[in-house]
């Protein structure tokens, strides 16, 4: 079973049907539908379904096309709460910009990197900006 | 200037960590070269025609004497005894060892300093006016809002892998000394109907292979809003920005496809959900940034007393008296002037200093302008706080170490990127060309008798040299293989900003002298009183300075 990075430990990834965006579109019943978001998707037919999704997959085709990470911050800017996974061919690298972008879950194409890639996550004990890890800017929390 | 609490210091010491182990990575094999690229370039490395080059940021341009001295300390250690002034205020080491950037990473940490977005697909380094504070034409001093938006942008979570690269500049002042017409945005402090400032905001400059002057997408924006805006303008080029084609990558493409009333309505409805927010600035914060740039304790001057000696100083010795008129600017604070030293000697790359220059300025800055000191996008470096009485001490003591060059404005004191000799991007070598014409054009008179011109060299298309908004640009251009230069007169980086206009076919590099002392020469014959190569340039247009430079032989 293949395994991921989910809410900061290595699990086994449920095996579930994923679909694309026009076939999730169609979907009659978007309850615990699960949809995975391409480069260039246009994502606003979400925003009304958020408490019906479960997962959110978005695709990094390159791991240097950075869409990815602004879908994650409008999806969960927007209240989206359920699984949100990025897959593909994104680097551990960049797991702590991911994750501050509101992505808790991670599918790295070579799974042996998994260890390794968790240790990524906890690189940075501060950072300036509002996130989706923290709501406030430093500047509003500078003592 | 800004000076890091525990949280800034915290950023930059676990940024370095992780590229120690980045860099750890890479040199074992378990990072591929692809992957490694970008990390390395969002942290100032790239690989260049010889070596690697490190360019590391300096903040809008400013620097302390202590962290000059540690420059200084790092060019002896890691590189060769000389640094690099950039066109956009940086620093660049053009020989470290890649095994030994994050060591370098670490000791500029241990002043306050990285090379964090000095590259890659990321927002990078802010710049602002080289005079702010002092400016005698600002409205307000633009560096708290620069510091407000380096610590917006940096190691910002969702746009580190942009389309393409994304410069923001931001001025204060009448007269636009930090090009924010030639940006990815530049932002200019400016009132409203009711006297309030706020910022102008300016979207799609650029310079590179398609040259472009910013559109206003906001006539004027309150202060609290600038980080929300900034954010929803990212995000609408992180989705929308092409990614397809990376010399169609810029923003200012976007939004020429777009139309900017059109990208303008996509900023406006990204930023509905953004406006008021949490980035939303607090007047504390705004406050607290502030205080990092206030006047220093400047010395109160019987002025007219010190004016009356400086004029007899200049008297006494022509020379000097040529430095201040050509180096130096008027002050805010009565009795003080702004002193440009210029990177620009014959013989020397442009914007080149070495280790025992930093030094020297080092003490210059700590003994003559409270410690501080700044780089210009035109790659020199300024001392802004310096009493008019000590203005003769300073100047013996630059001779001393060959930086007391007078041409600030004028003919030789180009813009010019590394270009060939050093840059794997480059079409053409760009130094040499700039001193074959320093050392044609060595004669002073004849110099400041052509008033201020601003001649700006790029090696490419990429345009690090700002051919485009010269005066006098040229670029280099590979043709089947050899080093071929084009011209382009009549840009200007100005608020009447304007890209200049190409002569016609390129030159070879041994014949850049004779061109423009033709170039030079038919501006002298047709200007009239007072007028400046631009105004000439302007009124009579193109056609007389290409009749004179293509002219056949008889």
């Amino acid at each position: 079973m293949p395994k991921l990075i989910k809410n900061g430990g290595i699990v086994d990834d449920a095996d579930r049907d994923i679909l694309t965006i026009e076939q999730w579109a169609a979907l009659d019943s978007k309850t615990d539908s699960a949809v995975q978001l391409e480069p260039g998707d246009l994502i606003d037919p979400l925003f009304e379904h958020l408490d019906e999704l479960t997962l959110v997959a978005v695709n990094f085709p390159v791991f240097t096309d950075g869409r990815g990470f602004s879908y994650g911050r409008e999806l969960r800017e927007k209240g989206y709460a359920g699984e949100l996974r990025a897959v593909g061919a994104f680097i551990r690298d960049q797991l702590d910009y991911l994750s501050r972008c509101g992505f808790n879950a991670f599918q790295l194409e070579d799974e042996s990197q998994l260890p390794a890639a968790l240790t990524s996550l906890d690189q940075f004990s501060e950072r300036y900006q509002a996130d989706i890890d923290q709501p406030q800017p430093l500047f509003r929390r500078r003592s | 200037m800004y000076i890091y609490d525990q949280y800034d210091q915290k950023i930059v010491d676990e940024r370095v960590d992780q590229f120690r182990g980045q860099t750890q990575r890479f040199l074992n094999g378990e990072l591929s070269e692809a992957a490694f690229l970008p990390l390395r370039l969002q942290n100032g490395l790239y690989v260049q025609r010889l070596a690697p080059m490190l360019r590391i940021a300096v903040p809008y341009g400013l620097l302390s004497s202590t962290q000059l001295r540690k420059l200084a300390e790092i060019t002896r250690t890691y590189d060769k005894g000389y640094a690099h002034v950039s066109t956009r205020q940086n620093i660049q080491l053009n020989w470290p060892l890649l095994e030994e950037v994050p060591d370098i990473l670490a000791d500029l940490a241990s002043v306050q300093m990285h090379a964090i977005q000095t590259s890659g697909n990321c927002i990078r380094n802010t710049t602002t006016d080289q005079f702010a504070g002092v400016a005698s034409d600002e409205l307000e001093d633009p560096r708290p809002y620069c510091e407000i938006v380096r610590q917006w942008s940096t190691l910002h979570p969702e746009f580190a892998f942009l389309p393409r690269k994304f410069k923001i500049a931001v001025c204060g002042t009448e007269e636009d000394r930090a090009a924010i017409h030639s940006h990815d945005i530049g932002l200019e402090l400016v009132p409203n109907a009711d006297g309030e400032i706020g910022f102008k905001v300016l979207v799609g400059g650029g310079l590179g292979r398609t040259p472009v002057i910013g559109s206003v997408v906001c006539e004027w924006l309150e202060k609290k809003h600038l980080l929300t805006y900034l954010e929803a303008i990212l995000r609408v080029y992180n989705q929308h920005g092409r990614r397809d084609n990376k010399y169609k990558a810029r923003i200012k493409i976007l939004v020429k496809a777009m139309g900017v009333d059109d990208f303008r309505e996509a900023v406006a409805a990204e930023w509905v959900s953004l406006k008021d927010g949490p980035s939303t600035l607090t007047e504390e914060e705004i406050a607290r940034a502030k205080t990092f740039f206030t006047r220093p304790a400047y010395a109160q001057f019987d002025s007219e007393a010190s004016a009356a000696a400086l004029a007899t100083q200049k008297e006494a010795d022509p020379i000097f008296g040529n430095w201040v008129k050509r180096n130096t600017v008027a002050h805010q604070i009565s009795g003080y002037r702004a002193v440009t030293i210029s990177l620009k000697a014959t013989g020397f790359a442009p914007g080149d200093i070495t280790d025992e220059q930093l030094e020297l300025l080092a003490d210059l800055a700590d003994q003559h302008s409270f410690g501080e000191l700044r780089t210009t996008h035109q790659q020199n470096i300024v001392l802004a706080d310096v009493e008019q009485a000590s203005l003769y001490a300073l100047w013996q003591k630059l001779q001393g170490v060959g930086l007391a060059t007078a041409n600030i404005g004028y003919l030789t004191d180009m813009i010019c990127c590394p270009g060939g000799d050093y840059c794997s991007l480059a079409n053409a070598k760009s130094i040499p060309v700039a001193e074959a014409i320093q050392t044609r054009f060595d004669d002073l008179d004849y110099m400041y008798d052509l008033g201020p011109i601003e001649v700006n060299i790029s090696g490419c298309m990429n345009a690090c040299g700002h051919h485009h908004i010269g005066h006098i640009g040229i670029l280099g251009v590979d043709k089947k293989g050899q080093e071929f230069y084009q011209v382009c007169l009549g840009g200007s980086q100005s608020k009447e900003a304007a890209i200049g206009k190409i002569l016609g076919p390129s030159f070879r590099q041994q014949d850049m002298p004779d061109v423009m002392d033709k170039i030079l020469s038919t501006y002298v014959d047709l200007r009239s009183e007072e007028e400046n190569f631009l105004e000439t340039y302007r009124r009579v247009g193109i056609v007389p300075f290409k009749e004179r430079v293509y002219a056949k032989a008889d």
